[in-house]
């Protein structure tokens, strides 16, 4: 498949997403427990980027001794959570990265 | 009765404090991107045409670990089905609309245009309160092309050694910062992140992040029904 036909399916299926609500629904159709469960997923989706990202190395290899970025997400994340802030959560784990990597 | 442009600038205004934290995102989506080899406009076409934040990252994240089209649509897919109950819940409110309105407006309904929008709309009783979403929605769109410009620009300029796809997973614990605090999202955080981790290498055609993501529903789903239970 192309880039561009990639990129396009993409679009389709979030734009579907977006609409096909909108469109049909007359009246409330969720009932709470849906609404509760689809509150999780974020909460179910995300950490599948962020794990393998954080502790597998560019070979897809576990790598548990020796990774700085275990130790800078973890900073990021108490920062976070003290913070509630995007941006003070992002720079953190950026700033502990580039130090852990360049300076220790 | 308020003009539709008064309602618009409405909700230009109250949902540009929200509008800080998609700086960073776009960014790094404009600079990743190049990094991995899409070209200027294919990046540009990714926010036009997906013009969906974080899965378009894990677009990025999935397409560079080699995953297939097939894995990579159904994955951005799964990331964008917290939109179903954005809809669900404003359709309420847009129900007697010309379908050719709701058509546009579903492109607008993103994360922090519904999160205004949505105490708007429930107390306004304007036939055209509607706009205050479009208004929104149009803000976001402004601020995500213009920062995956910026960050197109960036990414011819900023070396690779820098790591900086280090802020994919980055950005993701930013999103779910409010979720470590409350003990059920801690659960399917970790269920989820060890079912990815440890199936990276044996799910096949990288859909890692399908089977994660359904496990990590499915205790939400158990979790959430003990507490019915003992309520």
């Amino acid at each position: 498949m192309s880039d561009w036909m990639l990129i396009i399916y993409c679009g389709i299926i979030t734009y579907l997403t977006r609409f096909s609500m909108i469109a049909i629904l007359k009246k409330e159709m969720f009932n709470n427990r849906v609404r509760d469960v689809l509150s999780y997923v974020p909460s179910a989706i995300f950490p599948a980027i962020i794990f393998p990202a954080i502790f597998l190395d560019d070979l897809g290899q576990l790598q548990l001794e020796d990774n700085p970025k275990i130790l800078a997400a973890g900073i990021a994340m108490i920062i976070g959570i003290l913070s509630r802030s995007i941006i003070a959560t992002i720079f953190s784990g950026l700033a502990s990265y580039w130090f852990l990597i360049f300076v220790v | 009765m308020k003009s539709n442009s008064e309602i618009f600038f409405k909700g230009v205004i109250d949902v540009s404090p929200l509008m800080i934290p998609v700086i960073p995102f776009g960014l790094i989506f404009g600079i990743l991107s190049i990094d991995i080899g899409f070209t200027p406009l294919a990046t540009m076409g990714m926010s036009l045409i997906i013009f969906g934040g974080a899965s378009q990252i894990v677009l990025l994240q999935l397409f560079s670990g080699g995953a297939s089209s097939l894995v990579i649509i159904s994955s951005v897919g799964a990331v964008n089905s917290r939109h179903l109950l954005y809809g669900a819940v404003v359709s309420e409110h847009l129900s007697d609309l010309k379908l050719v309105w709701k058509i546009i407006i579903s492109y607008f309904l993103i994360d922090q245009a519904f999160a205004r929008s949505n105490e708007y709309l429930k107390k306004s009783n304007e036939k055209n309160k509607y706009f205050h979403l479009i208004g929104g929605g149009a803000t976001c769109w402004v601020i995500w092309q213009s920062t995956t410009l910026l960050g197109i620009i960036l990414g011819a300029a900023i070396p690779e050694k820098l790591g900086l796809s280090f802020a994919v997973p980055l950005t993701f614990i930013a999103i779910l910062v409010n979720d470590f605090r409350k003990v059920f999202n801690v659960i399917v955080i970790i269920v989820s992140g060890l079912v990815a981790t440890l199936g990276f290498n044996y799910i096949p055609y990288k859909a890692y992040v399908i089977v994660a993501a359904l496990t990590g529903l499915i205790t939400a789903m158990i979790l959430t029904r003990m507490i019915k239970k003992y309520e």
